[in-house]
């Protein structure tokens, strides 16, 4: 069987092409397309579901929804056997170093969904207790928006994601970077972006901030 | 009732007592009072402030000093047996000068009787109460969470930890009134102190149920509790 990459045609990176009468016992195809289609189609998900998102969550997983058609079956509940971070809610500032932890274990390569409003920003959660958006402690590849994103909304992001990882080539970097966080604070955004982006909002015009 | 270790709701009650029913037009204030209040008079006196019956439900302000007493006689009194520890919390009102309440929600389950008692604190007073764990095991980690909370001191517990705010959080008790609801630090300060904890340091010994599974522990885990280390420290 001959398979060999087709030129894009829209989005969706080369298409594999069958020249049958030639085709005994090889194919001829670029090794990234190869590559990337193989990881694109065996995401295998570690669901970090913390709050009313990680249900939407179960529910795109479970039967109607039926996310193994992406190859997603085996739901990753530890982190070393995953591909796909899938941060499903909001995440308190109590959990920050274990989601950092649970990202850390992941073998590379390695994406992250942040799913719904919460995990995005914080969502209407500006108080103390959880994290303005998980990007500030992992690197983020898609953001679903929504509260909670319907299913469909988390497919189409995890359809983004496999056009990402489509598109990675394994000799040009550009297209995968590692992003490293900041060197003194430690976190993916620099302190300064985040104060700013966090002060002008807050629901209450009664906020007072004393100490540092 | 025989067995006293066998608690059956209402046991305790007549033969001839009704069913009970969910109460029906129940008034916002006044109504009967939950006769524990009159008995806690007699035995306790002056150490029984006001009482009063809102939404059918009575509460009964105790001296500070003799919580602990009180909470014990209902627990042990033969005709009140309050069984059961519902709740305990805190409440800081809006307006400037105002005690803090702590709140006791107790049942009796075969009294059927239900008795809120509150403790009120002066805000620049000291905020400690007696800890009622002597009584109620239950109330352990329910202080803990007041004292996490609120900043209320409860004297007597044996193992007063924040419980949902790591334990080096430093911006102070978040349900108080002057706690900023963003807090005190900015996003990235509080980040950085976040991320700084220690996720897998969530042991103490003092937790019973860790206390029991030491020995199943990983090794650098059992040498670092043995060595008296403490959560994220
Ligand atoms: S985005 Fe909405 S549904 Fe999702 S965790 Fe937040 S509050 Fe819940």
């Amino acid at each position: 069987m001959g398979l060999t990459p087709v030129p894009a045609t829209g989005g969706g990176g080369a298409s594999v092409a069958l020249d049958a009468p030639n085709s005994e016992g090889w194919i001829a195809t670029r090794l990234d397309f190869l590559v990337n289609w193989s990881r694109a189609n065996s995401l295998w998900p570690m669901p970090f579901g913390t709050a009313c998102c990680g249900i939407e969550f179960m529910a795109t997983a479970a039967s109607k929804y039926d996310l193994a058609r992406f190859g997603m079956e085996k739901m990753g509940f530890t982190p070393r056997q995953a591909d796909v971070l899938i941060c499903a809610g909001r995440v308190p500032l109590k959990l920050a170093p274990v989601l950092r932890r649970i990202y850390q274990q992941m073998p590379n390569p390695k994406w992250v969904i942040s799913m719904g409003a919460c995990a995005s920003t914080g969502g209407m959660f500006d108080t103390y207790a959880v994290v303005q958006g998980i990007d500030t402690i992992i690197p983020v590849d898609v953001y679903v928006p929504g509260c909670p994103p319907r299913p469909e909304a988390l497919m189409y992001g995890i359809m983004l994601l496999q056009k990402k990882v489509m598109g990675e080539r394994l000799r040009n970097d550009a297209t995968r970077p590692d992003v490293e966080p900041d060197p003194t604070s430690r976190l993916y955004i620099p302190p300064s972006r985040i104060d700013e982006l966090s002060e002008p909002f807050g629901n209450s015009v009664h906020q007072t901030r004393s100490a540092p | 009732m025989s067995d006293a270790r066998v608690i059956t709701a209402g046991g305790a009650l007549p033969a001839d007592a009704p069913a009970p029913a969910t109460p029906r037009r129940v008034p916002h204030r006044g109504g009967a009072e939950n006769p524990s209040v009159a008995a806690l008079r007699a035995q306790f006196g002056g150490a029984i402030g006001r009482s009063e019956v809102v939404w059918g439900e009575t509460t009964a302000f105790v001296a500070r000093e003799r919580l602990l007493d009180v909470v014990r006689w209902l627990h042990a009194d033969p005709h009140q047996r309050y069984d059961y520890l519902v709740d305990v919390t805190a409440v800081e009102f809006r307006d400037a000068g105002q005690p803090l309440q702590v709140v006791w929600h107790l049942r009796s389950l075969p009294h059927r009787r239900f008795l809120r008692l509150k403790v009120e604190l002066a805000p620049e007073g000291p905020l400690s109460v007696p800890s009622v764990v002597p009584v109620y095991q239950s109330a352990d980690w329910l202080e803990r969470e007041v004292y996490d909370m609120f900043g209320i001191g409860f004297d007597g517990h044996p193992d007063l930890r924040r419980i949902l705010m790591w334990e080096q959080y430093r911006e102070g008790h978040p349900l108080r009134k002057d706690f900023p609801l963003r807090g005190r630090f900015s996003r990235s300060e509080q980040l950085r102190q976040a991320l700084a904890a220690n996720p897998e340091a969530h042991y103490s010994m003092n937790e019973l149920t860790v206390a029991e599974a030491f020995g199943d522990l990983p090794r650098d885990v059992q040498e670092r509790l043995a060595a008296g280390e403490r959560t994220g420290e």
